[in-house]
């Protein structure tokens, strides 16, 4: 269950969330320019979280499987770059990146189906998912998936469980370089954008923090040796939340709405004035001369 | 002809789909109020909870465009705009205020009915392309997303210009026309309603348009 005390926001919901407890925010680093692909973190995630094995896919590289599943949370992506300094190996963990203005959440029709902590945390609640896969459309990273199994949706939930009693998350906990660090947002920025100064005196100017604007933040921040391309990485260069979702979840829902309530009043407005049309040919009651 | 003798209007077949085709949409609508909006979503609840309702849903969806298509194969050649269609249209404000002395002759279908039809064909193979499209959102690859975006505001779009009509014609039925609703469950209508709501219709069926040419205005 959510802890009622820190919820920030709550999907589908016509009250305002009731959290009155402000936690210091939290954000995972990940510093891509000294992960050495050992997937360590996956392990860790696969076991902390106790999710069922996914059965894995020769993709002709060391990456575990093409993409996030239900049953797996947490995937190091191994893409390969090649310039004029030869092939470079671009390896990033794709997991959900809790943006502080989630487009999942913005798009879930099922009532506190979807959270956001004080602290920053998204999460699903699976009892209250009703499967519809709105948050798949409305996330820019795509990161929720569904489950044909149980029929709801599942991602990385920062754990959620370690970090409410003051541990790190797994992945974390398990990252032999210290590329995966954990603390709160302002402490992560300022450790990113040290390593950011570092890999530019090294000679890479490109060397970039990726934290969108775009959906507010995310409170998984990324350093990037080749900032300036985000989509090598396989991210997105500005994520934001989809047009066609905010511009249904905003004026199309009003617009809707108030045609709907307009509709029937407007009928009952037509029953008042004009009422029943005449029976078998004859004159309605009440349909006289003196009416108009 | 006997004053007050019965018509058959709709045969049992089209009754039959027509009501599978009214619940249907029903709980469609119902359903998809509640995941249009959280004020609405206790209806979700009342119809067994958010996730039998979403369970169900497309599979009720996939009913109501069965019983489209059977309607429109059935209907569709009634539902042509005729030459006097455009007549009864330049008179939609008399048949709006009940004037109905002022309203031309309409065939089996008035020009109103006809435009629900077509807006419930239209809408329904939009609901329908789209519904696919949000039913099957897991397997939309990445690549495609903007199917996905794309199908979210259709839908709604669809559904909203559906529910219009929906509105109006139920209200027509059930509330304007007396005999509508009966003729809907039952299927007959006296001679009366025909000539007075549908005369050139009643001329074709009873094949003889000289004897109800008394409030038929060719």
């Amino acid at each position: 269950m959510p802890r009622t005390l820190e919820l920030l926001r709550v999907s589908a919901t016509t009250a305002p969330a009731p959290g009155i407890r402000t936690l210091p925010t939290i954000t995972k680093l990940v510093d891509t320019s000294t992960c050495i692909g050992c997937k360590a973190c996956e392990v860790a995630c696969q076991e902390w979280n106790d999710l069922p094995p996914e059965t894995t896919v020769q993709m002709g590289t060391y990456q575990t499987l093409p993409d996030l599943t239900p049953n797996y949370w947490n995937l190091i992506k191994f893409n390969e770059h090649e310039d004029e300094d030869g092939l470079h190996w671009l390896m990033r963990k794709d997991q959900c990146m809790h943006c502080a203005d989630p487009g999942c959440l913005a798009a879930c029709p099922a009532p506190g189906a979807i959270v956001q902590y004080t602290n920053g945390i998204v999460d699903f609640q699976q009892d209250q998912c009703i499967g519809c896969g709105y948050c798949m459309t409305g996330c820019p990273f795509n990161v929720p998936k569904f489950s044909p199994k149980t029929k709801r949706v599942y991602k990385c939930t920062m754990c959620v469980d370690r970090v409410s009693v003051g541990l790190q998350p797994a992945c974390v906990k398990a990252c032999p370089t210290s590329c995966l660090q954990f603390g709160t947002k302002e402490q992560m920025l300022q450790v990113a954008n040290t390593r950011v100064e570092q890999l530019k005196a090294n000679g890479f100017m490109q060397a970039a923090v990726y934290d969108p604007p775009g959906v507010g933040g995310t409170s998984v921040v990324t350093v990037l040796t080749y900032g300036d391309k985000p989509e090598l990485y396989g991210l997105p260069r500005d994520p934001t939340i989809p047009a066609m979702v905010r511009l249904w979840k905003g004026p199309l829902k009003w617009l809707g709405n108030l045609a709907m309530i307009g509709g029937l009043l407007g009928v009952f407005a037509h029953y008042m004035r004009f009422g029943r049309k005449g029976r078998d040919g004859e004159p309605a009651p009440g349909n006289g001369a003196g009416e108009r | 002809m006997t004053p007050g003798r019965l018509i058959v209007r709709y045969a049992f077949s089209e009754r039959l789909v027509h009501a599978v085709a009214a619940l249907s949409y029903l709980y469609l609508l119902l359903t998809g109020l509640a995941f249009w909006t959280p004020a609405l979503y206790w209806v979700a609840v009342v119809l067994g909870g958010g996730y039998l309702s979403r369970l169900l849903h497309p599979w009720v969806g996939l009913l109501f465009a069965g019983a489209l298509v059977w309607m429109f194969v059935a209907w569709r050649s009634d539902m042509r705009t005729t030459m006097e269609d455009r007549a009864w249209r330049k008179a939609l404000r008399h048949y709006i205020r009940n004037e109905d002395a002022e309203v031309p002759p309409a065939w089996r279908f008035n020009y109103g009915q006809k435009l629900l039809f077509w807006l419930m064909v239209f809408g329904g193979v939009a609901l329908l392309l789209s519904g696919l499209v949000l039913w099957f959102v897991a397997s939309i690859p990445w690549e495609l997303r903007v199917l996905r975006y794309t199908a979210t505001v259709v839908h709604a779009v669809a559904a909203l210009a559906t529910i219009g009509g929906f509105i109006i014609h139920v209200y027509m039925g059930t509330a304007v026309v007396p005999g509508g609703l009966d003729a809907v469950i039952h299927g007959e209508v006296t001679e009366e309603w025909a000539r007075h709501h549908h005369p050139l219709w009643l001329a074709q069926i009873t094949g003889d348009s000289s004897k109800s040419s008394g409030s038929v205005r060719l």
